[in-house]
């Protein structure tokens, strides 16, 4: 299967502050209750955007001058949890392309490798820069170069990081393992031969 | 050379390198349960791809299912819905169903080593984060996401990098009232969230060598809350003994050469480990969670931090958010903090080895006016154990209230939930904000005889003290 290859993100950006925020705050587990992941964007950080009662709490994704954006910023250990996908389904789902974080859970970087978004790292004091920027011009074009390793903005630039393996998949348009991993399935077969427990 | 389960089990699974430098993975156990596999099905059909080992993939059904409703179709559309695409997907794609017809039904974490589909020396793969349990029987066991399930499904294999090996060794001997929630509670408090990212935990020394398998299930289960994907215990006599004679184990010549091939997938001594953690077993205590995350736990007799007393500003921040949250005055006693409810369940704790603790010390006692207590078992067939031991008797008359198997109050996705800024007491494995339902709703973390002692007690409460308990 060919897929686009993914070596930059630009868009607006939009600023989300907190260490930890996990997947329970990222999609709440009620609106896991589906069996397809259409719709899941709506439901983006839900708790935290409204009251019990409902009333809009006036999060920065929901302010009039971050509609659209597709870059995401935050704090540390973000997407931490559980393995749900639903977590970057709906940030997907909800419009963002690319997330920026002093650093990411495990599964939930995979998981979003998977669904070909570019989750890069950048120092605390880098990611409040790209904040203040934003909060000064929120029109401002965010570009996520995943290639080039570095985050631009407004005439500025940060450096990012991120694992080897997710750039260059995603660089390469191999972020999707499934069509190397079917192309795999006879050697699959031989390595289970091998194993007493699956060798029928 | 010397090897560590890990990179045994992990290099008789590899198949290949991939281009991008990652390991296709072989995934010799497949379990997958109603909340993460519909779309991946779906992707399935999309890509017109068939399950390529349907009988290496058992399916159960866990979050969505009412625990005091057994009659289909339930009250919750939605939840009918999940269950109705599960069973068709099976049929389907030729996957077993424990479905709660059979009596076989429940948390697929407490199903697969039920069954004896858990099996040492093997790979395991389910769309849940708590898949790490499975590695008490020395399984590598992955908690994946709806893409990997699909992966799964379609090729029995996953895309991977390897991870690294901590070794935590716990000695000594555990204080009384100390159980396995609590070495697990400690264990994440000392090293932290996210102190296990792109680590596997092999959990070993003599803490671990003398646990019964469940009390191995509760640690492996909360590997994730301190960010390691994967948890382990090296398989031994006490993995044998629980494993013989389950549906799935082998049998006659076929069960010797099991174990003998089970024995030698155990850590060679002298192999390297990426790093070790010694943790004196004297040092536990009863641990209870104060915060918003696993991490945030302390001793019952300590008091909850006091942010002006934090070393940094994240720690402080940190403290004064999860504070706010939790509704407690900062650097007071946990203990004495009213409680409005007990849960008893989850796939931390919610097997018979619990329930029976929790009987021996609640028996003649009263859960306390105006606390809802409920006791929920992992499984069907916890349920019958318990019921053929008269547990849920003795739980019943103590004021829990008996349910069928699920995951019930664990999170929200089923009609248990707290309402409003209720305190849970429970016996879970997390707190995040508004995991239990309500948005405003907290969590106290804590092992089943505390839970069973803040239920009598009315609060936060030292099981010691309350139950005499010298396990
Ligand atoms: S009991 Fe809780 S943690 Fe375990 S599988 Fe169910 S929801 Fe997940």
């Amino acid at each position: 299967m060919a897929l686009e290859k993914i070596t930059q993100v630009s868009g607006r950006g939009v600023y989300v502050p907190g260490n930890d925020i996990d997947t329970d705050r990222i999609i709440p587990a009620r609106f896991m209750k589906c069996v397809v992941f259409d719709g899941l964007g709506e439901f983006l950080f839900f708790d935290v955007r409204h009251t019990p009662e409902g009333v809009p709490t006036g999060h920065p994704i929901d302010k009039p001058e971050h509609k659209g954006a597709k870059i995401l910023l935050t704090g540390a250990n973000f997407g931490c949890g559980s393995s749900r996908e639903h977590a970057p389904q709906a940030i997907h789902k909800a419009g963002f392309r690319a997330v920026i974080a002093e650093n990411f859970a495990e599964i939930f970087f995979g998981n979003s490798t998977t669904l070909g978004i570019p989750c890069v790292n950048a120092a605390r004091e880098d990611i409040a820069k790209v904040a203040a920027a934003i909060e000064k011009n929120p029109a401002i074009e965010v570009v996520v170069d995943v290639a080039a390793l570095e985050v631009r903005f407004g005439g500025d630039k940060i450096k990012i990081t991120q694992r080897d393996s997710a750039r260059d998949a995603l660089v390469n348009g191999r972020w999707d393992a499934i069509g190397e991993l079917i192309d795999g399935v006879p050697a699959v077969k031989a390595t289970a031969a091998k194993l007493p427990y699956l060798a029928a | 050379m010397p090897k560590s389960l890990f990179e045994k089990v992990w290099d008789a699974h590899s198949v290949r390198k991939l281009a991008n430098g990652q390991t296709q993975l072989l995934i010799g156990t497949h379990l997958i349960h109603e909340v993460t596999s519909p779309q991946a099905f779906g992707m399935l059909r999309d890509l017109g791809l068939k399950v390529l080992m349907p009988h290496r993939t058992f399916a159960t059904v866990d979050h969505i299912v009412p625990t005091n409703e057994l009659v289909e179709p339930y009250k919750d559309p939605l939840a009918q819905a999940m269950m109705d695409e599960l069973r068709k997907n099976c049929a389907q794609f030729g996957v077993t169903f424990f479905d709660r017809a059979t009596g076989k039904q429940g948390i697929v974490h407490i199903v697969g080593p039920e069954q004896g589909i858990t099996q040492p020396g093997t790979t395991i793969a389910c769309g849940d984060s708590h898949t790490s349990t499975h590695g008490a029987f020395g399984a590598i066991a992955f908690g994946i996401g709806t893409s990997q399930v699909r992966d799964v499904l379609a090729t029995q294999t996953m895309a991977l990098g390897a991870l690294k090996v901590r070794r935590i060794e716990v000695n000594g001997k555990l204080r009384a009232g100390v159980y396995a929630k609590d070495v697990i509670l400690h264990i994440i408090r000392v090293l932290g969230v996210n102190g296990g990212t792109g680590f596997a935990y092999e959990y070993a020394g003599s803490v671990f060598d003398g646990f019964t398998m469940e009390e191995r299930m509760t640690v492996c289960n909360m590997s994730i809350e301190g960010g390691a994907r994967v948890g382990y215990v090296n398989p031994d006599e006490t993995t044998f003994a629980y494993l013989k004679g389950r549906p799935y184990s082998p049998t006659g010549a076929a069960w010797d050469a099991a174990v003998a091939n089970w024995k030698s997938f155990a850590s060679d001594a002298g192999c390297r480990y990426d790093d070790v953690v010694k943790i004196d077993a004297a040092d536990i205590a009863p641990t209870v969670t104060w915060g918003i995350n696993p991490g945030q736990g302390i001793s019952i007799t300590e008091n909850v931090p006091d942010p002006t007393k934090a070393t940094s500003d994240d720690e402080k921040a940190g403290i004064i958010e999860a504070l706010a949250y939790m509704k407690l005055p900062a650097g007071q006693p946990i203990k004495g903090t009213k409680i409005n409810v007990a849960f008893l369940g989850s796939c931390t704790n919610g097997r018979l080895s619990d329930f029976q603790e929790v009987a021996k010390y609640i028996k003649g006692r009263k859960v306390a006016p105006g606390v809802r207590a409920i006791a929920v078992p992992g499984s069907q067939i916890v349920a019958l154990q318990c019921e053929k031991l008269g547990l849920d008797k003795i739980l019943a008359e103590a004021g829990f209230e008996w349910r069928a198997a699920g995951c019930s109050m664990c999170l929200a996705m089923n009609p248990d939930k707290l309402i409003g800024d209720e305190l849970c007491a429970s016996s879970s494995n997390r707190n995040f904000k508004g995991r239990q339902g309500s948005i405003t709703g907290r969590t106290v973390l804590m092992s089943p005889v505390m839970v069973a002692a803040a239920a009598v007690t009315g609060s936060v409460a030292d099981a010691r003290e309350v139950f005499a308990v010298n396990n």
